[in-house]
């Protein structure tokens, strides 16, 4: 067995045999691979017994349930209104010009995808970043570029 | 009317362990569901996420329909820009989210509750889990036949639509349903289902504590209680601020602003913009402009037509797309505006836009596109000048 197919089997297990378990296995999936290959939607259908059209619909719809390849690390820089006040044009261009790749792109050792997002909820202390799971608020573009140096290193 | 002044109150963060929270279960729980619903419609408490619908007349709705299968949600799919007190809330003091829950589950006959939890909150989880851990396994030994599960979301505004949210959960887009049916008649599964904010679910647990005469204290006929504020922009003082409803906006901005404030944005994006001049005549609450919390304040350096192109960058991308009114109506504001803008349409076009956004106000399907002539048609009469040149 593959390794994606292990991970599709052990989360319909823990999650359970039916339509409303799709998000929390895709999630899962998205945890682990940072992404929806097709292999891995079609594997999600089969084992959910759910046409692979539907996987990919609910797939296509969420932001955080990306359908292209992404970097280990994904990093996702705040635009709204409160945070963009707060200067996160800066914090974007210091990161365009240290990870040398433009926002929506994967740097080439595959490491960081650079992404914008709406709202994360920290408009009293912006501009926020969010790596992962992990949030940064009150980041400064020396900040940012030190955390991603610091993730650079943990990760191989 | 009443004349308010603000007035900062400290209800939502007082400190609360997971056992007093049981205890005020127990103490609760020892009246009938109907009497119980009738304190929570007494206390005059009004849904807290911004739409402002009366909590216990929801409760009531969904106690009456005969189902053996009910669910109670709560909706902490907090997006709208310009809003954060809900993440405070569940960061600090989430056992009073539960309690709020578990009330509504014996009064409404629901044995599971559910908290949905927007994605871009997940660094939450780990002690989420532990305190909703905790809570089940006590709720299980006083014998209280209500569990707690938590549920993700994957970064989408739209799923804090109540209908949007309830497909997302059942593994589906998260496009908004026609309504009726209302949530009480047919929400989670196809059951009937209560769904309230994370704010609402506190206030419950802390009428339930200190009794109906004390929350109703405070606020307004209209709007009673407090209600927390997220205040962010141009303020010396940004953060969470629980403050008694009714109160004038200027009195909010004299305390909040910078000295310098041009227009304050309540309610977020979805929201309306207040200008300077029209901040003495307006009231936070139900009776003026209802607001989810969020107070975004603008000094006089800001381009409001930035702010406004913001907002629209946010709808567009934010629109499920499902409905033509507001998938179509979001994309050509925003081109609208960029075109009077750049000066290849008329300003008399703002009048034409205006027009669609209104438009779209009644024949959107759900409450984003209903709402986004708020932000659209206050910016646009107050700042028109701003817009063009």
């Amino acid at each position: 067995m593959s390794n994606i197919e292990t991970l599709v089997k052990d989360l319909v297990e823990k999650h359970g045999k039916s339509r409303n378990s799709l998000m929390p296995v895709l999630q899962g999936i998205v945890k682990e691979e940072r992404f929806l290959s097709e292999e891995s939607m079609i594997m999600v259908a089969k084992e959910l017994d759910l046409s692979a059209a539907e996987v990919y619909g609910t797939a296509s719809f969420y932001t955080f349930l990306d359908t292209e390849p992404r970097g280990k690390n994904i990093v996702r820089i705040c635009k709204t209104i409160s945070c963009h006040m707060k200067g996160k044009d800066e914090i974007i261009e210091a990161l365009e010009s240290s990870m040398k790749i433009k926002v929506g792109e994967t740097s080439h050792d595959k490491k960081f995808t650079l992404l914008t997002a709406n709202c994360l909820g920290w408009c009293h202390k912006g501009p926020v970043m969010l790596v992962n799971d992990v949030v940064f608020p009150e980041i400064t573009p020396q900040k940012a570029i030190e955390v991603i140096q610091d993730y650079a290193k943990n990760s191989k | 009317m009443e004349n308010k002044i603000l007035k900062k109150v400290d209800y939502i963060f007082q400190e609360t362990s997971v056992s007093e929270v049981i205890d005020i279960i127990i103490k609760t729980l020892a009246k009938s569901p109907d009497d119980i619903i009738l304190d929570v419609i007494d206390s005059g408490l009004k849904g807290r996420g911004g739409a402002g619908f009366p909590t216990g007349l929801k409760w009531k709705f969904t106690k009456n329909e005969d189902n053996p299968v009910k669910y109670v949600i709560c909706n902490a799919d907090e997006g709208e820009p310009g809003t954060f007190k809900d993440r405070e809330i569940l960061e600090t003091v989430a056992c009073k989210v539960l309690g709020g829950m578990t009330i509504c589950g014996y009064s409404i006959g629901a044995k599971e509750g559910y908290i949905y939890l927007r994605g871009e909150y997940n660094y939450l989880l780990p002690q989420l889990n532990k305190v909703i851990d905790e809570f089940n396994k006590q709720l299980k030994s006083k014998g209280i036949d209500f569990v707690i599960f938590i549920k993700s979301g994957s970064g989408a505004y739209i799923c804090g639509e109540e209908s949007a949210l309830f497909e997302s959960m059942e593994g589906k887009r998260g496009e908004p349903r026609n309504k009726p049916p209302y949530p009480a008649v047919s929400g989670y599964n196809s059951k009937p289902t209560v769904i309230n904010n994370v704010e609402t679910l506190v206030y419950v647990t802390m009428i339930c504590k200190m009794g109906v005469e004390r929350f109703k204290a405070l606020g307004t006929k209209d709007s009673r209680g407090s209600k927390v504020f997220s205040v962010s922009g141009d303020t010396p003082t940004p953060g969470i601020f629980e403050l008694e409803l009714g109160m004038p906006l200027a009195d909010f901005v004299e305390d909040f602003g910078d000295g310098d404030t041009k227009a304050v944005q309540v309610g977020g994006a979805s929201g309306h913009c207040v200008p300077r001049k029209q901040l003495k005549d307006t009231i936070i609450g139900f009776e003026g402009i209802p607001t989810g919390g969020s107070m975004m304040i603008f000094n006089s350096s800001r381009s409001m037509y930035n702010v406004l192109h913001d907002y629209l960058e946010f709808f567009n991308e934010e629109s499920c797309g499902q409905c033509t009114p507001c998938r179509v109506g979001c994309q050509q504001l925003l081109k609208g505006i960029e075109s009077v803008k750049k000066g290849e349409r008329k300003p008399l076009y703002l009048d034409e836009l205006k027009k669609l956004a209104s438009t779209m106000k009644i024949a959107a399907k759900c409450g984003l596109g209903q709402s986004v002539a708020n932000p659209f048609n206050s910016i646009v009469d107050n700042f028109r000048e701003e817009i063009i040149y």
